[in-house]
C-alpha cells in the first residue's frame, strides 16, 4: 500500500484536488481510502456525495472508546473508503492532538491492514504544519509520500517552501519523501515555468499543471467529482493524468528548502514581473 | 544508592537528574487546602491529581481532598469544558463546598482551555449555586516550580476575592509562604501577641493538623474564611513572607488597591525573624511583648551556648527558594560556612539574595537555581560538608557520604513533626537549632574514639 499525503497552503484546493485524483485512481481500478485530517471534516464530501460522514473524534466521544471501524469509515465514489478525523469547534480544545488521537485509532482499528488490500491511502492534511499533530501524518510508520498542493501566488509558494522544512525534518529520522509539487492553476502568469523552477530549486518536480476551469467549482456544487460529474470533460482527463502520473511516479526525494531571498528572487526573475 | 555519581560535572542544559522541586499544581492544592470548606479541584487528567494528592499526603500524613476533571483522550481534543461543568455540577451536589478552586494542568494549558469563560457561562447557567466560589489559578508545570503554584493560587484569592467594601480596616494580610501549617499557626501567634489583626491567607492550621477527635471531617475547621478573604482589600497594608511564594499575592492587592505590600524574608532564623518583628512593630508602633522578646533571648543563649559546634562547619542547603535563603543566612548566624546552595526553582533572585548573605562570610560559596540534587551531590563529592539541609530526598546523599542530614521544607516525607512544631519565628529558630546541634553532636559521639568520647557536651 502506498501512503499519500497531501499538503499545500490553506484554500489551494487539496481536498478538491485529493479527491478529483482519488477519483481517477479507483477509475483505473485501485482500491483507495481517504483519511481526512481536517477539523472541518469536509476531505471527502465529493467522494460521499455530501457530508455524510460522522468523524472518528465525534465518534469517539459520543460513543467511547468502544468503535468499530464501520462506524467510522463510509463507502463513496469506485468503492473508495472515506474516513474524516473531525475535531474541535474553532477556538477550543487541540486539533492536532485530534489528529494524533484519530490517526492512532485507525490503525488500532486496522484499517490499514493488510487484509483490507488497500493500494492508496490519501492524507489531506489542513493548511500548514502548524504543530506536531498536523505532521501526524508524516511521522515513522505513516504516509512515506508527500505531494504538495501549490499555485503561483507567492503566499502558496512560501507554505510549500515551509511545509518542505517540515518534510526535511522527518525524512531525516524516517522514511517520508516529496513525490512532487501539484499546481493548480490560478491563472497568474507563467505560472507553469515558474512552479517547475521551483520544484527544481526543491529538488523535486512539477507533478502535474492543473489548469484552471471552472467545471471544478460546478462539480463541487453538486458534491461530486469532475470525474463522475461529467467524465468526458476535458478536467475529468487532466485529473486522470495526474492520478496517472502519480500512480508511476518513481522520483521521491528529500527536498531542500530555500531561504526567503531566493524564493523572492525566483519571483522576480520568472514570476508576475519577469 | 548514588554510590555512582561521578565527581567530575559536566555542563548540562537539557537535563535535571534528582530534581529539587515538583510540579505547580502541587503548591496550588496545598494553598487552596489554606480556605476553609474549600475544595482543590485539578482541571486535568486522573493522574495530575492522584499523584498531587498522594504526595501531599506522604507530607502531612492526613487525607488530602481534591476533586479532578478527570480528562481522557475526547477532552484533550475537544477542550476540557464539558468535563469542569461536568465536575462543578457534582461538587457542589455532592460535597458541598464554599469555594472551588480550580487549577490547571500541563495538558490543559496547552490544549488552552479559558478557565474563566468556562466558569463564568457555569455561574450563568446555574452550576455554581448562589454564595458559592469558584476561583481558579493557571498553573503549567513546564514554568517554574511547585512554588510558584503556590503563589499563583495565593494571588488567585487576592484577584478574585478581594473587594474595597469602605475605609480602610485596622488590619493587615500576611501571605505567610510555602510553609507548614505550625509555621502558619506560629505566624498567627505572634501577630496576636503583638496585638495585631491580621488576615493570614493562605492558612493551612486546623486543616492539615487538624485533632485526631474520632470523627472525620471532610472540611476540617481551619481555614482563612471568605469573608476574611474578601476584606483583604480593606487592609491597611500586605507582608508577603518569601517572595517566591508571597510576592505576587501583594502585588496584586496593590495594584488593585494601592495597598502597600512589604516582601519580606521567610521568617525563619534570628535575622529574618527580627525584621519580620520590626515590620509589626513598625504596624503597632508599640515594642513586642515581654514574652516575644524573652524567647528571642533563649533563642540567642542557645546560639552562644553551642557556638563551638557550629563555628567554621561547612553545609549545604537545598530546597524551596525562600526557605534556602533564610536557612543559609541562619546557618551564617550561627557561624557556619554555608558552600552551597541549591535550588530547582528557576530564578536569579535567589542566587543575589544567597550570594548577598554569603560575600562576607563564604565569599567563595556555589550558589545556583535551577539546579539539581545531582549537581549538588557532585559538589560534595569533590569537597565534602558537615552538615546537609533540606527535603527527604537528601537522605540518599547523607547516606552516600556519611553526611549528618537535618530534614528541613518540602516534602519530608520519613519524618514527622514538621506538620506540628514550627520553623518560624524565635521558637522554631530553637527548634532548628535543637536538630542541627543533635545531629552534629550525635556524629561527634559515633567517631570520637573511647579515650576522648565527652560525657558532657
Amino acid at each position: 500500500m502506498r501512503k499519500v499525503a497531501i499538503y499545500g497552503k490553506g484554500g489551494i484546493g487539496k481536498s478538491t484536488t485529493t479527491q478529483n485524483t482519488v477519483a481517477g485512481l479507483v477509475e483505473m481500478g485501485k482500491k483507495v481510502m481517504i483519511v481526512g485530517c481536517d477539523p472541518k471534516a469536509d476531505s471527502t464530501r465529493l467522494i460521499l456525495g455530501g457530508l455524510a460522514q460522522k468523524s472518528v473524534l465525534d465518534t469517539l466521544r459520543e460513543e467511547g472508546e468502544d468503535v468499530d471501524l464501520e462506524d467510522v469509515m463510509k463507502t463513496g465514489f469506485g468503492g473508495c473508503s472515506c474516513v474524516e478525523s473531525g475535531g474541535p469547534e474553532p477556538g477550543v480544545g487541540c486539533a492536532g492532538r485530534g489528529i494524533i488521537t484519530s490517526i492512532n485509532l485507525l490503525e488500532s482499528l486496522g484499517a490499514y491492514d493488510e487484509s483490507r488490500q488497500l493500494d492508496y491511502a490519501f492524507y489531506d492534511v489542513l493548511g500548514d504544519v502548524v504543530c506536531g499533530g498536523f505532521a501526524m501524518p508524516i511521522r515513522e510508520g505513516k504516509a512515506q509520500e508527500i505531494y504538495i498542493v501549490v499555485s503561483g501566488e507567492m503566499m502558496a509558494m512560501y507554505a510549500a517552501n515551509n511545509i518542505s522544512k517540515g518534510i526535511k525534518k522527518f525524512a531525516e529520522s524516517g522514511g517520508v519523501r516529496l513525490g512532487g509539487l501539484i499546481c493548480n492553476s490560478r491563472n497568474v502568469d507563467n505560472e507553469e515555468a515558474l512552479i517547475k523552477v521551483f520544484a527544481e530549486e526543491l529538488g523535486t518536480q512539477m507533478i502535474y499543471f492543473l489548469p484552471r476551469d471552472n467545471m471544478v467549482q460546478k462539480a463541487e456544487i453538486n458534491r461530486k467529482t469532475v470525474i463522475e460529474y461529467d467524465p468526458t470533460h476535458p478536467q475529468a482527463q487532466h485529473y486522470r493524468n495526474l492520478a496517472r502520473n502519480i500512480d508511476e511516479n518513481k522520483m521521491f526525494v528529500v527536498p531542500q528548502p530555500m531561504k526567503q531571498e531566493r524564493l523572492e528572487e525566483l519571483l522576480m526573475a520568472y514570476g508576475l514581473f519577469a | 544508592m548514588l554510590d555512582m555519581t561521578p565527581v567530575e560535572t559536566i555542563e548540562r542544559q537539557a537535563l535535571r537528574i534528582n530534581p529539587a522541586k515538583t510540579c505547580q499544581p502541587i503548591g496550588a492544592l496545598y494553598a487552596a487546602l489554606g480556605i476553609h470548606r474549600c475544595l482543590p479541584h485539578s482541571h486535568g487528567s486522573q493522574g495530575c491529581c492522584s499523584y498531587h494528592r498522594s504526595h501531599l499526603t506522604r507530607h502531612f500524613k492526613e487525607p488530602i481532598m481534591a476533586s479532578t476533571s478527570s480528562f481522557t483522550e475526547g477532552a484533550a481534543v475537544f477542550g476540557g469544558a464539558a468535563n469542569l461543568r461536568q465536575a462543578l455540577k457534582n461538587i457542589f451536589h455532592i460535597y458541598n463546598p464554599d469555594v472551588v478552586a480550580v487549577h490547571t494542568t500541563c495538558l490543559s494549558e496547552t490544549i488552552g482551555d479559558d478557565i474563566p469563560s468556562i466558569v463564568k457561562a457555569a455561574r450563568d447557567e446555574g452550576i455554581i449555586p448562589e454564595g458559592k466560589h469558584v476561583i481558579h489559578a493557571n498553573t503549567p508545570s513546564y514554568v517554574g516550580s511547585h512554588v510558584t503554584g503556590f503563589a499563583n493560587m495565593a494571588r488567585a484569592m487576592a484577584e478574585l476575592f478581594a473587594q474595597r467594601n469602605g475605609g480602610a480596616k485596622d488590619q493587615i494580610n500576611v501571605v505567610p509562604g510555602f510553609v507548614e501549617p505550625s509555621d502558619m499557626r506560629e505566624i498567627k501567634r505572634i501577630l496576636f501577641e503583638m496585638g495585631v489583626k491580621a488576615v493570614v491567607f493562605p492558612d493551612t492550621s486546623d486543616v492539615l493538623d487538624a485533632p485526631q477527635t474520632g470523627r472525620h471531617a471532610f472540611y476540617p475547621k481551619g481555614g482563612v474564611t471568605v469573608d476574611s478573604l474578601i476584606s483583604t482589600g480593606d487592609s491597611r497594608m500586605t507582608f508577603s513572607l518569601g517572595p517566591y511564594a508571597s510576592e505576587e499575592a501583594g502585588k496584586i492587592l496593590r495594584t488593585r488597591f494601592e495597598i502597600p505590600n512589604k516582601v519580606l524574608d521567610l521568617p525563619v532564623g534570628i535575622g529574618a525573624t527580627d525584621r519580620f518583628i520590626e515590620a509589626v512593630m513598625g504596624v503597632t508602633g508599640t515594642e513586642p511583648p515581654e514574652a516575644m522578646m524573652d524567647d528571642r533571648g533563649r533563642l540567642v543563649d542557645m546560639m552562644t551556648d553551642n557556638q563551638q559546634y557550629f563555628y567554621g562547619k561547612r553545609a549545604a542547603v537545598f530546597g524551596d527558594p525562600d526557605h534556602v535563603v533564610s536557612m543559609t543566612e541562619f546557618l551564617r548566624d550561627l557561624g557556619m560556612q554555608p558552600v552551597y546552595v541549591v535550588t530547582g526553582t528557576p530564578g536569579r533572585r535567589f542566587e543575589t539574595a544567597v550570594k548577598g548573605i554569603l560575600a562576607q562570610a563564604v565569599p567563595d560559596a556555589k550558589v545556583k537555581a535551577f539546579s539539581d540534587l545531582f549537581e549538588l551531590h557532585q559538589w560534595i563529592k569533590k569537597e565534602p560538608v558537615d552538615l546537609l539541609v533540606g527535603n527527604t530526598y537528601g537522605k540518599f546523599i547523607a547516606r552516600a557520604e556519611d553526611i549528618p542530614f537535618v530534614r528541613f521544607g518540602f516534602p519530608i516525607l520519613d519524618r514527622v513533626g514538621h506538620g506540628y512544631f514550627p520553623c518560624v519565628g524565635y521558637r522554631g529558630g530553637m527548634r532548628l537549632v535543637e536538630k542541627i546541634l543533635g545531629v552534629l553532636q550525635d556524629r561527634e559521639d559515633r567517631d570520637s574514639p573511647d579515650h576522648s568520647i565527652e560525657l558532657v557536651m
